[in-house]
């Protein structure tokens, strides 16, 4: 197979750096596997190995400082076809750290080749998340702080199902990079080589040193056992494929009048926890079956199952404009936490405005007319007083009837839910 | 009529599946959490893919990847998450990748209130990126402009090659509002237009008569390169800067010069009026109700609802203006797009009513600012 290295585009590192000769290794890889350009999409990001993308005669993505691997998992998703392999630096992976824990945990079937030089080269030598805290650099005394990071222990830790640690001047390497490709998974290579422009400036590294230190780390061969399992790509079209269809929205024809011609506007005043959006809509739904326009416009905090629920709800024969309500005709007042929300509220209520007050809960004052309705006393769950309110204004023939109530409740929900919905609304029906 | 009921983030999701979009990624973020819920939803029993990336940086950078393979993107997030997106919303803008971007803003700044509305990144949207380059940001008031815009915007990030901004709020993407899907106007889908496939490409060098580059995906036969770099239209790294100029100046005006073609609005001018009220996003549904009550009054305004925010529709604006004697902005925010109005109409007298703290502008709020 013929060499992918671009010719009109040689490498332009320093004379001696690792990364020139790691292009021609790749290329060899390349040339074993008798892959062809397009088969191939290099993504790269910044700094010396950010280069790499130019050298080569395939497919290229090449953005932001330690963002490959993100690009790298759009693209394969996108085309499971495609060899997908990222060529980044030790500071790639350190700014895109969380990229990398990811890339591991998730496993799609994409190759990373971590060119690891101890420091950034580009930009004049700084320490990287991979410097030894003895390394004399352009980042001074900032070097000897932190402590380095293993990249291979690292992946594998974070489930890599393949992690190689070795040097870039290992005779074989073509091979090992070709037996990463083909690997069915996420595959890194933290593979280590000596930066002339600046790091071996004032630090010896040789190729040999480089050997002795990586035979006195435990190794890192490639599979990784423990954390073999399904490619995230293949994983993720088995699942996808057993999800049901969503089928388009629900059309709902008008099959009733509403009991009050004008605008109505309710406001259900409850806490987290009592269904209270699930009200809202049903309210919404019910007058759906009427031909009104409707809204629903909730208010709750970021706290789940605690604090106050609001929900206000706007039928009209007219196009809603403004969707939110000052002067309700409705109140429902279901819990304390929701009324002392919009307690201001009260004082604009008038003299046609109407309050369904639950036992227990206390209201300011208002003019409006209140009716009040122990739901604890008759043994209905607190989860089921929205609903339950609902019930009664449909039975005043307030807002809603009970027609569109239940026809509401028949859209809304199926089996027992709907039997029991049913229920409450008989339970609490005087008509 | 018959209706169905949809939040603004479900017609936001179904209008990109109906738009053609088959690849989302997201990161979990109230108010915009229900639009990843509902891609989630629809896509994968089409063939679609959904993601949810470690966080918002990973989010976009899969939709990069996966648009450079010549799918249609959609991702959505609040405030927060555009911050995170920065860096990357440069890349697609510089390096022409289509992608819809949706922001369902909350209160800020900063992380500010995840359940409370606001219109506070107008101007972040336009101007948040490295480079100051135009880019497209479409403003729904309702469940059905959520749907319909969501169609425009594929077809604009498709047709431009560039990030096009959905700029919503947590009052219309989490409102649910009865819409007749019968009565929804829905315009042609519009496609990446394809280079030859017979010849090498040049992936920034712009069709014949256009300001745009055809497009090949990344994995055809034909190589493609893209590159965050500074590039000439072969697309690797330049320092030619009669090349850089003329790339930068096509960028601008591929999207300035077109903007009369996508300066959606609703203009309900009156002869009789001589205040001009302009509203976006949600606050333009109570200024349409200010206007309704001025008329019933006999005091009436004529009001502009603009749609398209970025590019600014200047030749809407002039047009809606020019019997205007005075022009009162609105928004949910402290002033930003007041000063694209007085820019625009620097012979009128302007002026502003604002609100960011987490409520809904009232009609009497509005009523005050139009009579002074």
């Amino acid at each position: 197979m013929d060499s992918l290295l671009n010719s009109a585009r040689p490498p332009v590192l320093c004379p001696g750096c690792a990364h020139e000769r790691m292009t021609h290794t790749l290329d060899q890889a390349f040339r074993n596997m008798g892959l062809a350009g397009h088969q191939i999409v290099l993504v790269s990001d910044i700094g010396c190995s950010g280069l790499f993308d130019t050298f080569f005669h395939t497919h290229a993505m090449h953005g932001l400082h330690g963002r490959a691997l993100t690009y790298a998992a759009g693209l394969k998703m996108a085309r499971p076809e495609l060899n997908v392999i990222v060529t980044m630096g030790d500071g790639g992976q350190g700014i895109g750290g969380a990229h990398l824990l990811a890339a591991c945990r998730r496993n799609l079937n994409v190759t990373l080749l971590v060119l690891n030089n101890f420091n950034f080269g580009m930009t004049g030598g700084q320490y990287s998340a991979t410097t030894p805290p003895e390394a004399q650099l352009g980042s001074g005394f900032l070097s000897a702080l932190e402590r380095p990071l293993d990249i291979g222990e690292v992946a594998r830790c974070a489930g890599a199902p393949y992690v190689r640690r070795c040097s870039g001047y290992q005779k074989e390497l073509a091979s090992l990079i070709q037996e990463a490709i083909e690997y069915e998974g996420f595959a890194l290579m933290d593979i280590w080589g000596i930066c002339p422009g600046r790091y071996t400036k004032k630090n010896r590294l040789t190729p040999r040193m480089i050997d002795e230190a990586l035979a006195q780390r435990p190794p890192l061969d490639g599979v990784v056992p423990e954390n073999e399992r399904p490619e995230y790509g293949q994983h993720y079209r088995r699942l996808a494929a057993g999800q049901k269809k969503v089928s388009a929205p629900a059309v709902i024809e008008p099959r009733f009048n509403a009991p009050q011609k004008g605008r109505q506007e309710v406001v259900i005043l409850g806490s987290a926890g009592q269904r209270i959006i699930t009200a809202g809509e049903l309210l919404c739904i019910a007058g759906l079956t009427a031909g009104m326009h409707t809204t629903q416009k909730n208010e709750y905090n970021i706290t789940v199952l605690r604090g106050p629920s609001i929900s206000e709800l706007i039928l009209s024969p007219r196009e809603i404009d403004f969707t939110g309500i000052e002067k309700p005709n409705v109140v429902l007042a279901l819990d304390q936490d929701g009324v002392d929300r919009r307690r201001d509220l009260f004082e604009r209520l008038t003299k046609k405005s109407f309050i369904l007050q639950i036992g227990g809960v206390s209201l300011p004052d208002s003019k409006a007319r209140i009716h009040q309705i122990d739901f604890k006393a008759k043994g209905i769950r607190r989860t089921d007083w929205a609903l339950a309110s609902l019930a009664i204004l449909a039975d005043l023939n307030c807002v809603i009837s009970v027609d569109m109530l239940i026809s509401a409740l028949k859209l809304k929900f199926k089996g027992d839910t709907r039997q029991q919905a049913f229920a409450l609304v008989r339970q609490l029906g005087t008509h | 009529m018959t209706y169905s009921l949809l939040e603004g983030n479900e017609a936001i999701a179904r209008g990109a599946v109906a738009a053609g979009c088959r690849f989302f990624a997201g990161y979990p973020i109230t108010p915009a959490t229900t639009i990843y819920h509902s891609m989630l939803n629809l896509l994968p029993p089409i063939g679609g893919i959904c993601m949810q990336g470690e966080d918002e940086i990973a989010s976009i950078g899969f939709c990069l990847g996966a648009s450079m393979a010549g799918i249609k993107v959609m991702t959505a997030t609040s405030g927060p998450g555009i911050s995170l997106y920065s860096e990357n919303l440069s890349f697609a803008i510089g390096s022409e990748i289509p992608i819809v971007i949706v922001d369902v803003q909350r209160l800020g700044p900063s992380t500010g209130s995840a359940t409370r509305g606001a219109d506070g990144d107008i101007n972040f949207l336009r101007w948040g990126n490295s480079g100051g380059l135009p880019v497209v940001v479409l403003a729904p008031v309702d469940v059905k402009d959520c749907y319909t815009l969501t169609l425009h915007a594929f077809n604009l990030a498709e047709e431009f090659r560039c990030p096009v901004f959905l700029a919503s709020n947590k009052e219309i993407g989490m409102t649910r509002e009865s819409i007749d899907l019968q009565q929804v106007d829905i315009p042609d889908i519009v496609e990446r237009s394809a280079a030859p496939a017979d010849q090498p490409l040049l992936p920034f060098s712009p069709a014949p008569g256009t300001h745009v580059p055809d497009f090949l995906p990344i994995g055809h036969e034909v190589l493609v390169r893209q590159t965050s770099s500074t590039h000439g239209t072969d697309g690797y790294i330049t320092t030619d800067s009669a090349a850089i100029a003329r790339n930068q100046e096509r960028l601008i005006q591929k999207l300035l010069s077109a903007v009369d073609r996508f300066s959606f609005h609703e203009y309900y001018g009156d002869k009789d009026a001589d205040t001009l009220l302009v509203a976006y996003g949600v606050t333009a549904r109570v200024a349409k109700a200010v206007f309704k009550m001025q008329k019933r009054q006999g005091k009436p305004i004529s009001l502009l609802i603009l749609k398209t925010l970025w590019p600014v529709p200047q030749k809407v604006i002039r047009h809606a203006a020019r019997h205007a004697k005075r022009v009162v902005v609105v928004e949910m925010n402290l002033g930003q797009y007041k000063r694209e109005i007085k820019r625009i109409l620097p012979r009128k007298s302007v002026s502003f009513y604002g609100q960011m703290d987490g409520r809904l502008i009232t009609p009497d709020r509005i009523k005050e600012a139009v009579n002074g």
